[in-house]
């Protein structure tokens, strides 16, 4: 069995935008599904009791929690966007190497796009609320 | 000795198990999840900063709650899947790779039942 030989790996090839992005495809699939803790912990809180859920707000509203929700908020929509893009794939569309480069760029833009306004929309809310 | 014949020892070893069942199950949680997830996380960003009792009566709505255990389930569903298919292709002793497998199906059910659980304590509670 471990003579037979194996077929080249991630390292051996030079990165490019394609290949980048499948990586952090999987990337955030991991960070989504650890990140996953954080707000069922949130349902958990909220469900206990009013005190468990201030000491899950005091927690979140570190500045450990902050940078856990950028990375989880930026790991969502890139993962959301990139799905999107391979379900394209699946139905055949999009395939011609340009074609693939570009969706790449937009797929990575509208990410970054979308947490920046996430967060806005975070801050108006916290701005009623608190 | 071994009394297997070459049939019964070549079963089992190929590729062609229960893939495209896992294939469009991943699809189809996927299509599933554009709209539940950008719901669910539209309201997590509302919510997370409002004053407790505006959150707790968030899930006294059946149709919040519905859309919650929708979104969970799809959510558990296709996140087990996905790292299924992140071992299968990273570890390569069959064991380890069985065991990290399983844990992951486990982790995802108890996830899932502890988050559709706390929203039916709040949703009759």
């Amino acid at each position: 069995m471990n003579q037979r030989p194996l077929s080249p790996h991630l390292q051996i090839y030079k990165i490019q935008i394609t290949s980048f992005l499948s990586i952090l495809h999987r990337g955030t699939g991991i960070v989504l599904f650890l990140g996953s803790f954080l707000w069922v912990l949130w349902l958990i809180s909220l469900s206990t009791s009013e005190s468990s859920y201030a000491t899950f707000q005091y927690y979140i509203f570190s500045p450990l929690g902050l940078l856990a929700l950028l990375g989880w908020s930026f790991s969502f929509f890139y993962h959301l966007c990139n799905g999107i893009r391979h379900l394209f794939w699946d139905i055949g569309c999009g395939y011609e190497m340009p074609m693939v480069r570009f969706s790449g760029w937009v797929t990575v833009i509208s990410a970054v796009l979308l947490t920046f306004f996430a967060w806005i929309f975070g801050f108006f809310w916290a701005g009623i609320w608190l | 000795m071994n009394f297997k014949s070459s049939l019964k020892k070549a079963i089992g070893l190929g590729s062609a198990k229960s893939g495209l069942h896992h294939w469009l199950m991943q699809r189809i949680t996927a299509i599933a999840l554009v709209p539940l997830s950008l719901w669910f996380v539209g309201l997590f960003i509302i919510l997370i900063t409002a004053p407790y009792q505006i959150s707790y009566t968030f899930f006294s709505s059946t149709l919040n709650v519905a859309l919650a255990i929708l979104f969970i389930g799809a959510t558990f569903y296709h996140g087990a899947l996905g790292m299924q298919v992140i071992w299968e292709d990273y570890v390569h002793n069959a064991r380890a790779r069985w065991i990290l497998i399983i844990l992951t199906n486990f982790t995802s059910i108890l996830l899932a039942i502890l988050a559709i659980l706390s929203i039916l304590k709040m949703y009759i509670g």
